[in-house]
């Protein structure tokens, strides 16, 4: 089982987000990345599945700052190839990004591709399904197990629903799945494994290819959403917030 | 030739059409009618035509027939799709944001090369452009965004609209539209509906909900949620993050691929409020959030909200609750 998988850097939520000069894209001076969650999901699944069924996980990621940082990572947790994709489009979207990738994967052998079923800075897509379509390939998301039959050339995935249900679907092999949970919880790896992998491990450069990078829509502007039906908010110490809390919820008669 | 025609995809299982449904023929019909253009409803399934007489809010329901198309998949439903929305080209096609249908619009665009915009929490027209909204960043931005005046496809959240008003008592015209060739010859096959597993407790029927997000920490700090939940004589229950670190089962979960609860208390602790999973929660009687993060989109549905750390609140919260009681 030859799998690659698709990392993007995003924003980092916790962090306040500036709209810059434009009014039209978020300002990415101070602006901290880091590994979109699903991301790292589509990882985990990957190494589990290499773990059950043998071959390699190659790790493909769109050059941005702290990069680097993923890709050891990856390494570290298991990864037999990291490969960074270098380009010059800043703020690259989906379309185009789906594009893009559909010509670098072309590059390796593989018999699946995974990735985190969204991220917080999809405008115009999903890039799953993007890619999917670009590779005439099927798609399947959000999953949340995968199990492969290499001999038979299929996999067999866990689709999430709604309330709970799950549905189970058979792809053939290759296909695109949009992960939104590994089976397992993430595994943890030290950071002196991390910094022993920055020592050994090379990070294989690949230059993006030329694509048409204009998207069909037009983002008129960003902004942060206006606050509407605001919370009332208390404050105080932690014991006056209590205090505060408990009188609330004995006048609306759940205490 | 564009026809000015605003087009709505039809999510249904288990012969009922789903909310969503209601929800974007609310939103069609607004836009539809600053197009002044027809509305229509886009029923794809498997013996599934009596469901259009719950579509009275289109102005003509067109009907497929397919067995491949008795669950929805990206791919059978794109194939059924393309071939209807290559002839006809509607000026719009608007597409539920759920689980179900997730990826459909990002893969028929790819396949169509049509414009896509997703996340839309609300659009309207301006000049005859079609204007959308689009929630991005977990909620933390938005972005307007303006479609080409030719075919194009939107991705819609849940909650963008209210379902009532996409209902109509009146039967609509049905036109039956035939299914392309080969479309039985579809990649992705379902295989079966997996159940969850037996939940210790049902947090559908709960009236107080202590949820825990990220913020929580670790698994030891859920035992202090279990005593709030208990001295409030309730259950505790997670977002997205607690339950993929196996912190709490499945069952737990609130949110678009969990559980939809409606408690009269809601206490959000170290919730941060992305829109997957306020799409589970945000009917709740009463909802209190106490976040860090005092520009979290929690506090945007939340009554109450207490900028602070969920750790520290907690003891004390408990503390009084117990000294209320015992008073």
């Amino acid at each position: 089982m030859n799998t690659l998988v698709l990392l993007r850097m995003v924003p980092d939520l916790v962090e306040e987000l500036e709209v810059d000069a434009s009014s039209k894209a978020l300002d990415r001076q101070w602006l901290r990345l880091v590994l979109n969650e699903v991301d790292d999901h589509a990882l985990e699944e990957a190494l589990l599945l290499k773990e059950r069924h043998g071959g390699s996980v190659t790790v493909l990621a769109l050059d941005a700052p702290e990069v680097d940082d993923a890709l050891y990572a990856a390494a570290a947790k298991g990864a037999d190839r990291v490969v960074k994709i270098t380009h010059s489009l800043d703020g690259v979207g989906t379309w185009t990004l789906a594009q893009l990738l559909a010509q670098v994967v072309s590059a390796f052998s593989y018999d699946l591709i995974l990735t985190g079923v969204q991220a917080v800075d999809d405008l115009d897509g999903v890039l799953a399904p993007m890619l999917a379509a670009r590779l005439c390939l099927p798609y399947l998301g959000p999953v949340t197990a995968v199990r492969a039959d290499p001999a038979a050339r299929t996999a067999t995935v866990e689709r999430e629903l709604a309330g709970g249900i799950k549905g189970e679907y058979r792809l053939p092999l290759p296909c695109v799945l949009g992960i939104q949970a590994a089976e397992k919880p993430l595994r943890y790896v030290t950071v002196s494994r991390v910094r022993q992998m920055m020592k050994t491990t090379h990070i294989e450069k690949m230059p993006a290819p030329k694509v048409a990078t204009d998207s069909p829509v037009t983002v008129r502007r960003l902004y942060k959403p206006e606050v509407a039906g605001r919370a009332e908010m208390l404050e105080g110490t932690p014991q006056e917030v209590a205090q505060k809390l408990v009188a609330i919820l004995a006048e609306r008669g759940v205490l | 030739m564009t026809a000015q025609e605003v087009w709505v995809l039809v999510e249904h299982r288990q012969q009922r059409v789903a909310d969503i449904t209601f929800e974007l023929l609310g939103l069609g019909r607004e836009v539809a009618q600053a197009l002044q253009a027809p509305l229509k409803a886009v029923l794809l399934g498997h013996q599934a035509r009596d469901l259009a007489s719950a579509l009275g809010a289109a102005d003509a329901v067109l009907y497929m027939d397919h067995p491949a198309l008795t669950e929805v998949t990206p791919e059978a439903y794109a194939r059924a799709l393309k071939p209807l929305l290559q002839e006809r080209r509607p000026r719009l096609m608007v597409i539920g944001l759920t689980n179900f249908t997730l990826g459909l619009g990002p893969y028929l665009a790819c396949e169509l090369q049509w414009p896509f915009v997703n996340f839309c929490k609300g659009m309207h027209v301006e000049d005859g452009s079609v204007v959308i909204t689009c929630l991005l960043y977990g909620g933390k931005m938005e972005a307007e965004v303006e479609l080409p005046a030719e075919p194009g496809l939107i991705g819609v959240m849940p909650g963008a609209s209210p379902a009532d008003k996409g209902r109509d008592e009146r039967f609509p015209l049905v036109e039956e539209v035939l299914s392309p060739p080969g479309l039985e010859q579809q990649a992705v096959q379902f295989l079966r509906y997996i159940q969850p597993e037996a939940a210790d407790v049902d947090i559908t029927t709960q009236e107080v909900l202590v949820s825990v997000g990220r913020g929580i920490q670790n698994q030891e700090n859920i035992a202090l949620a279990e005593e709030l939940a208990q001295a409030l004589g309730g259950a505790v229950c997670a977002s997205r993050p607690v339950i993929d670190q196996g912190w709490l089962p499945l069952s737990r979960q609130v949110g678009k691929s969990g559980m939809t609860v409606k408690p009269k208390l809601y206490l959000a602790l170290g919730i941060s409020g992305a829109p997957e999973h306020v799409e589970g929660m945000k009917n709740a009687g009463l909802i209190i959030a106490i976040n860090t993060d005092l520009r979290a989109p929690i506090f945007n549905v939340a009554h109450y909200g207490i900028v602070a750390d969920v750790l520290e609140v907690l003891p004390a919260l408990i503390e009084a609750i117990r000294g209320k009681k015992g008073g």
